[in-house]
């Protein structure tokens, strides 16, 4: 998800100074090989994406890991984003990368997976206790490329919505149970949004107005829309395009939402009080729950609100991808399955940490699972997640969610129109669809 | 005369060990050399010269990053790139950053060192003022500036508001990019044309100014009659190496308003040439556009050092 994660809330010098160990330790990293040989140990590498604030949870994840199969972990993460997928790429087409990278759902198709990537074997994953049927079938489908499983998923991730507990109860929308009043259209959560600003004195909703790819999917999509791609066009409807940018529009115009803030500002929005509500992925919840402790912060999260009928919202999943290798020991192989499985299959502390919902039903199905606060009070919104639209130019962090972002960061920044908006969007989407396919 | 000319000549030819000394021994020293420079010139050709060969192959051929099979198509990048107006503004875009960063990197660079050079007491402190912010790596520097440049609670605009100045500006974000980008670029570049003043400035003779004096000139002559004309020739060096380094704008451009990250709508041409071979996957086309901006940087080059080594002469 993200443009742009916003880091871990806060940066106490100590963190500062084990990062920077941490780096001049990566000057070591080359000495991997050597251990290996030496010292009769297996290694894993993993590159990962995970700047935000789930990248401590997975860190610690990968200490338990070691400690329990005594297999070696060298993960690396890179900047969200395009940087690591073009990392990714240029890795696996080298056949040079790590041996296994997590990747978004979304993206397997435009990472040309039967070129770049290799497949799992159902029976190699079965050895480690992974069973297709352990999965949403729909989630488990967008696994698969050209009939070959390319991608393990570990969880699905979306936009929800946080609030903070002591504004909206002063803002008199809270349930008597101190969960957020339910609302239906634009208009009422506009009133809601009104009273909380009165609260506040800033703004009634935080949200990060460099990512309005993501708000304009989930709005988009709660109207049924779709956007479908052929070989030289698309189909996007204009007039439900329309209604979703024109929420952004007013939202900002009114000053319920910040005119501009990237995903720090929008989390920090939030956690100092500018504003009661933030409609951002379930990851932060990491970062708020450090604030809760460092500072105080009693909030809770729900789904996204209905905007038009539903409370549909943009998200994705992160898997495991194994990146191309030039040669691959088959011990070294294994390895890195098990590794894959098991963090598939401890990913109870994936959700709870991190605050993703884990695509692996057994741990979703667990009495622990379900009692997680706040995950259960949006447990729903595993059926209501919205992926990016099919295309080699789509997907987190891809061309087409770019494109969008920068148009609307122009709408909540109040310098462009809906329809101006929508009508960049569709130029800019023209461009990119008479680009050649450089995929199939 | 003439024959005492003549026989040190005829001598060795004739009848001497027939040159030994002046013919093989340039030879001799021509393959030591070879030994010398054999590791730079290993490096240089497989890291240079042959990605230089093989990109420009790559212009030709539909070369994907994804690995699929490459094909011969001629022309059809470079058609493609000549006629694609993004690449077009963005080079517009490049050149345009070198307009608006070149003349205060070379002119602060200029005064900086002018200023330090004066200085009796502190010059230590001046000299490593100035030049520190060279050292430090680019994405320390767009760091903290990007902090510095947050429309709502960064640094300057906190400062502009507080003094009514403003202090709503977007700096980095959407359409304020480029100038954002420049005052950094020049902030953190500056010190190296400082340098080369610096060093050009301590090597005119104390002697010219003392003449100087004598003859009742003040600090402006001095400095338009005898400073500027003795430092044109590094003002030649500093103006064709910043129009070159200008020309390569990507780095910081890149990490402060392209990638995703603050949504700048303008892309610098490297950038665009970056997204087209690395994120487009589109390796030909990339080379069909690096091609272009090597020759236009050429050309740019060429036509400058003409322009103002005449102006030397």
């Amino acid at each position: 998800m993200m443009n742009n994660p916003s880091p871990p809330g806060v940066l106490p010098r100590r963190t500062l100074l084990a990062g920077s160990a941490a780096l001049a330790g990566l000057g070591l990293a080359g000495c991997g090989a050597a251990s290996e040989a030496f010292g009769g140990k297996t290694t894993v590498k993993q590159w990962n994406l995970l700047a935000g604030s789930d990248g401590a949870v997975m860190t610690a994840m990968h200490e338990e890991f070691t400690a329990e199969t005594g297999i070696d972990l060298q993960a690396t993460t890179f900047a969200w984003g395009t940087p690591f997928y073009t990392k990714l790429v240029m890795g696996a087409s080298g056949g040079n990368a790590a041996d296994v990278a997590t990747a978004h759902l979304s993206r397997l198709e435009s990472l040309s997976p039967w070129t770049l990537m290799e497949p799992y074997g159902l029976d190699e994953i079965a050895e480690f206790g992974l069973k297709p049927e352990d999965f949403p079938a729909d989630v488990w489908e967008k696994c698969f490329s050209h009939d070959e499983l390319y991608a393990l998923p570990l969880d699905t991730h979306a936009l929800i919505n946080f609030y903070n507990r002591t504004v909206c109860e002063q803002a008199g929308v809270l349930n008597p149970d101190r969960t957020l009043l339910e609302t239906h259209g634009v208009e009422e959560y506009f009133d809601l949004l009104r009273a909380v600003k009165e609260v506040t004195g800033e703004y009634g909703t935080s949200l990060d107005t460099n990512a309005g790819w993501r708000q304009f999917w989930a709005w988009y999509r709660q109207q049924d829309g779709e956007w479908i791609f052929h070989e030289d066009g698309y189909e996007l409807d204009d007039d439900k395009a329309l209604a979703a940018i024109d929420v952004m529009y007013r939202m900002a115009d009114e000053g319920l939402c910040p005119r501009i803030a990237d995903g720090a500002q929008c989390a920090a929005n939030f956690e100092n009080g500018s504003g009661g509500l933030v409609q951002v992925g379930n990851w932060e919840v990491t970062r708020f729950r450090a604030f809760n402790e460092a500072q105080g912060l009693d909030f809770s999260a729900t789904e996204m609100p209905d905007f038009f009928g539903n409370r549909r919202t943009q998200g994705d999943s992160h898997s495991f991808v194994l990146p191309r290798h030039n040669t691959w020991s088959a011990e070294s192989r294994a390895a890195t399955i098990q590794y894959a499985a098991w963090m598939i299959k401890h990913s109870l502390e994936w959700g709870a940490g991190g605050g993703h919902t884990p695509a692996y039903l057994p741990v979703t199905q667990s009495q622990e699972y379900q009692e997680l606060e706040p995950n259960a009070e949006y447990s729903g919104v595993v059926d209501n997640v919205q992926f990016d639209p099919a295309v080699w130019f789509s997907g987190s962090a891809a061309r087409l969610a770019n494109e969008v972002s920068l148009v609307l960061a122009g709408v909540y920044g109040g310098r462009t129109t809906p329809e101006q908006a929508l009508e960049d969007i569709k130029g800019r989407t023209q461009t990119l669809v008479e680009l050649p396919n450089p995929i199939d | 005369m003439t024959t005492d000319i003549k026989a040190p000549d005829q001598a060795p030819t004739a009848e001497q060990p027939p040159s030994r000394t002046t013919a093989r021994a340039p030879k001799r020293r021509s393959w030591t050399g070879l030994w010398f420079v054999l590791p730079f010139t290993a490096v240089y050709a497989v890291f240079l010269l042959w990605p230089m060969v093989l990109g420009l192959y790559y212009s030709f051929t539909d070369k994907s990053l994804t690995g699929r099979p490459v094909s011969w198509i001629g022309l059809a990048n470079w058609a493609e790139a000549f006629a694609d107006e993004k690449a077009w503004d963005s080079l517009w875009n490049t050149a345009w950053f070198t307009i608006l960063s070149t003349p205060p990197l070379v002119i602060l660079g200029l005064v900086f060192a002018l200023l330090a050079h004066r200085a009796r007491k502190m010059g230590w402190f001046l000299r490593l003022s100035f030049f520190a912010p060279f050292v430090i790596p680019v994405s320390v520097v767009t760091m903290i500036w990007v902090w510095m440049y947050q429309p709502d609670g960064g640094l300057i605009n906190h400062y502009l508001a507080e003094w009514g100045l403003g202090g709503d500006r977007l700096w980095i974000f959407q359409e304020d990019a480029m100038g954002s980008v420049v005052i950094t670029t020049v902030w953190w570049t500056m010190g190296f044309n400082f340098l080369l003043y610096l060093a050009a400035l301590q090597t005119i003779p104390p002697e010219v100014y003392e003449a100087a004096d004598i003859d009742g000139a003040n600090w402006l002559q001095k400095l338009w009659s005898i400073t500027l004309p003795l430092l044109r020739r590094t003002t030649v060096l500093v103006i064709v190496l910043q129009m070159i380094a200008s020309l390569r704008i990507f780095d910081q451009y890149y990490l402060m308003a392209g990638g995703g990250m603050n949504l700048s709508p303008e892309n610098v041409f490297i950038q665009y040439m970056y997204n087209s071979g690395f994120v487009g996957f589109r390796v030909g086309y990339a080379s069909a556009l690096s091609y272009i901006l090597f020759v236009f940087i050429l050309l740019i080059a060429f036509v400058q050092l003409r322009l103002l080594s005449r102006k030397e002469d």
